[in-house]
């Protein structure tokens, strides 16, 4: 494509006319004020040769029919826009991540598509006439339940974020990665629509005095289990099967997931077949050898669900390069697990000085929301940064203050403000500010 | 009020609260009540208070058998393979008494199962549901038994005799068992952060330094990032492939796997059944990982009859002593079509 590189953005008209029109544009300059009825004749001739070159080829022809794609897919100039493995991150495929491209996303909503993956045993295809919840435990009574069964309770559909607790767990110490889309792209968020825990709890009649704990486990070849508690389970849990209007994607869990709306993602399990109601935490795999917060005096968090209050710029971000001088429109993410972003700040000089971002409605609870500040970008050396506030006060801190606090080792819970540095050529990238 | 009339109120109320007292109980009538049998093949967790704990034996000795044939090919003889988590080492002597893994007061200390895990029946457990990792749930409770007296042991946990059951499981103090805190934010719905932002909005900081940034040779790792951004709008990706350091100016292997995100698809593409089947955790296309490289596997049978058939059977019922002293486990998962197709690909060049 003509005046379409990599780097750089020409300028329209030329940007899309073809040589023929700049022709005849030059040509009818040339002509203007020049006794020019010997010439019209000619001129007309040419206008009626050129209209028909001028005009793109998809407007001169017949599209294809409905339902040449039973199911759509993106633009074939979108194939850059796709979930991508950070090498040298996991040694097996099976027991990986992918991460979601933030980086070519628009507004809040993830498409299915790209959101992000974590499988710990590979994606089962799971035959959902086959699958089945079961709910037991310290319950009055045990329910075996189809997926029929399952979409007949009363329903609801909320957006929520789910963000794995790893997500920015390469960047404690340094620099590690070079986009947004390593840097935070364990995160998405969806219209999730399925059935509040809540209603099958009581459904299934459990223990309100002694059933402090909820286990969910998968049914793919991890069997995944992680302990949810009461109060957690109770508030705001659901039992997912609908995913942006559709039902989950595979990677996703198909046909049933767990969904635990603003804790680490590795709560919400996927593929999900059995709620177990117990007095005491399972101090499951998950909750013993991984999903743990290592501190500097060699003590282990444990149980360390909730994501807290964090915010990233998408565009401008690593690994990108502004196309020239002049206005630009900061845009980026902001959440929290303890519920509604309040406000955003940006910075352009390194958080020196700050300026409150726009928010853009639907402003909603463990959901992702989207910010915007006006920028004139001068050519100038820049360092580009968020800070966001949650409706309980909570201002996303610094590595610095997370540093002094949990040490480096930590993997689990970075929501560092992040830092993008703008060089005068218009490259961006990653870098951590003393 | 009149007595009638507290009587009347009382009728009313009731009348009132009836129906909602018969929705409660079960309120949708849905689904059915799992089987016994149901429930036993199902509920297999076991807790640290023993809750779900499975009666059985089995000693270290045992259980190094079943280590080597299925465990040490991923995890190393000794456990020590650090290509997953290290499943052993850096327990020290004092550990078991303290309960705290010294090791872990280094900033560069080794964190393996022996110096984080709590609890031996977490261990247990997660062999039960989910190893070995391409078969899960094909130990009996006996070899699960045997396997985690083996991984103690290989810690240093218990002794080479050690025989571990339903009993003695629950009197192993792990290393770590001291090392974990709930006393954190993040595990309520009302904690409170322990690290908080600073609101300031003019002159914060004095003076802004960059401390860390992307080496120049680390800015290709992830791909070639022009490859990574949308063409359209205010920016584009840097092309980085300038920054490969590569002598032929070909990308490495790692630019290629995260420029070309895995078109992992059930098709019946060999490559793509040795990522499914994770044939690669052992087996390089053309190195040995565990085990030989595919293309040392196709040479060495080439031309050899019934190669075929050989083959085949080596993949599925796993050997050992051809290659070496690391030994194949058998793949009893692995569908017995995608078996003969990776067969016939080995023996056409493994290409």
């Amino acid at each position: 494509m003509k005046g379409v590189s990599a780097a750089r953005v020409i300028a329209a008209p030329e940007d899309h006319l073809p040589e023929a029109l700049l022709r005849l544009q030059r040509r009818n300059f040339l002509l203007s004020g020049v006794a020019a009825s010997a010439l019209v004749a000619s001129a007309g001739a040419a206008a009626q040769t050129t209209s028909a070159t001028l005009v793109p080829p998809w407007t001169r022809s017949l599209g294809a029919p409905v339902v040449t794609t039973g199911y759509g897919m993106p633009s074939k100039h979108e194939a850059n826009v796709q979930r991508r493995q950070s090498p040298g991150l996991t040694p097996q495929p099976q027991a990986s991540i992918s991460f979601t491209p933030l980086q070519n996303l628009f507004g809040i909503i993830t498409p299915s598509g790209v959101h992000f993956e974590r499988h710990h045993s590979g994606m089962p295809e799971v035959d959902p006439q086959q699958h089945r919840l079961m709910i037991h435990g310290l319950v009055k009574r045990p329910l075996m339940l189809t997926m029929d069964d399952v979409m007949r309770f009363p329903s609801v559909s909320r957006i929520h974020f789910i963000e794995c607790g790893a997500n920015g767990g390469m960047e404690w110490a340094n620099v590690a990665v070079p986009t947004v889309q390593y840097t935070h792209g364990m995160i998405a968020c969806s219209e999730f629509t399925g059935v509040l825990l809540s209603t099958l709890l009581d459904e299934a009649g459990f223990d309100r005095a002694k059933g402090k704990f909820v286990l969910a486990e998968g049914a793919d070849g991890s069997a995944l289990t992680r302990t949810i508690p009461m109060e957690f389970a109770l508030a705001d849990v659901m039992v997912v099967y609908g995913q942006n209007g559709e039902m989950l994607r595979p990677e996703n869990g198909y046909p049933l997931r767990l969904l635990v709306p603003g804790v680490q993602g590795v709560s919400s399990v996927k593929w999900l077949r059995r709620l177990e109601v117990g007095d005491k935490p399972w101090n499951t795999r998950e909750e013993s050898l991984h999903y743990i917060d290592l501190l500097p005096d060699g003590m282990h968090r444990q149980y360390s669900g909730v994501q807290e209050v964090k915010s990233v710029i998408t565009m401008p971000s690593g690994g990108q390069r502004l196309v020239g001088k002049g206005y630009y429109e900061i845009t980026g993410l902001a959440w929290s697990g303890r519920g509604q972003v309040k406000r955003v700040d940006v910075s352009v000089d390194g958080g020196r000085n700050w300026q409150t971002a726009r928010l853009q409605e639907p402003v909603l609870t463990k959901a992702l929301s989207r910010f915007r500040l006006d920028w004139n970008w001068d050519g100038a050396p820049a360092l580009l940064q968020s800070r966001a506030v949650d409706e309980t006060g909570h201002v996303q801190p610094n590595i610095h203050q997370l540093r002094a606090v949990r040490g480096v080792r930590s993997i689990y819970h970075n929501n560092a403000v992040q830092t993008w540095r703008v060089q005068p050529d218009g490259e961006v990238w990653n870098v951590q500010v003393a | 009020m009149s007595r009638s009339l507290s009587a009347l109120c009382a009728v009313v109320l009731l009348a009132v609260m009836l129906p909602v007292e018969a929705q409660q109980v079960p309120r949708y009538g849905l689904g059915r009540a799992p089987t016994p049998q149901e429930i036993a093949a199902w509920d297999i967790d076991v807790r640290p208070d023993g809750h779900g704990l499975k009666a059985g034996k089995g000693t270290v000795a045992q259980g190094q058998k079943i280590y080597d044939a299925q465990c040490a090919s991923c995890h190393g003889t000794f456990g020590e393979s650090n290509r997953y988590m290290p499943i052993a080492g850096g327990v020290r002597k004092d550990d078991l008494a303290t309960g705290r893994a010294s090791m872990l007061l280094q900033s560069d200390g080794l964190r393996t199962l022996g110096t984080k895990l709590n609890y031996a029946t977490t261990l247990w457990d997660y062999i039960f549901r989910a190893m070995p990792w391409a078969n899960p749930q094909s130990l009996s409770v006996d070899e699960t038994y045997a396997v985690t007296a083996y991984v103690l042991h290989l810690n240093e946990i218990v002794p080479a005799d050690y025989e571990l059951n339903e009993k003695t499981l629950l009197s192993v103090q792990m290393p770590n068992r001291n090392g974990f805190t709930t006393a954190h934010g993040l595990a309520r719905v009302q904690g409170k952060p322990d690290v908080q932002g600073t609101l300031c909005m003019k002159d914060c900081v004095k003076e802004v330094k960059v401390a860390s940034e992307l080496p120049e040779f680390a800015r290709n790792q992830n791909g070639n990032l022009a490859q990574q951004k949308r063409p359209l709008g205010p920016m584009r990706g840097i092309d980085t492939a300038r920054y490969e350091a590569g002598k032929d100016g070909k990308p490495g292997p790692a630019v290629a796997a995260a420029a070309a995100p895995a078109a992992v698809e059930a098709k019946a593409d060999p490559k793509v059944m040795l990522t499914r089947n994770a044939c690669m955790a052992c087996h390089g296309m053309t190195n040995k990982i565990v085990g030989p490289g595919f293309n040392e596997i196709a040479s060495k049978y080439q031309g050899r009859a019934d190669a075929h058939a050989y083959l085949l059977q080596k993949i599925k019922e796993g050997g050992q002593g051809v290659w070496g002293a690391a030994p194949m486990p058998p793949q009893p998962a692995l569908k017995d079509s995608d078996a003969s197709e990776i067969a016939r690909w080995i023996v056409g060049g493994a290409k």
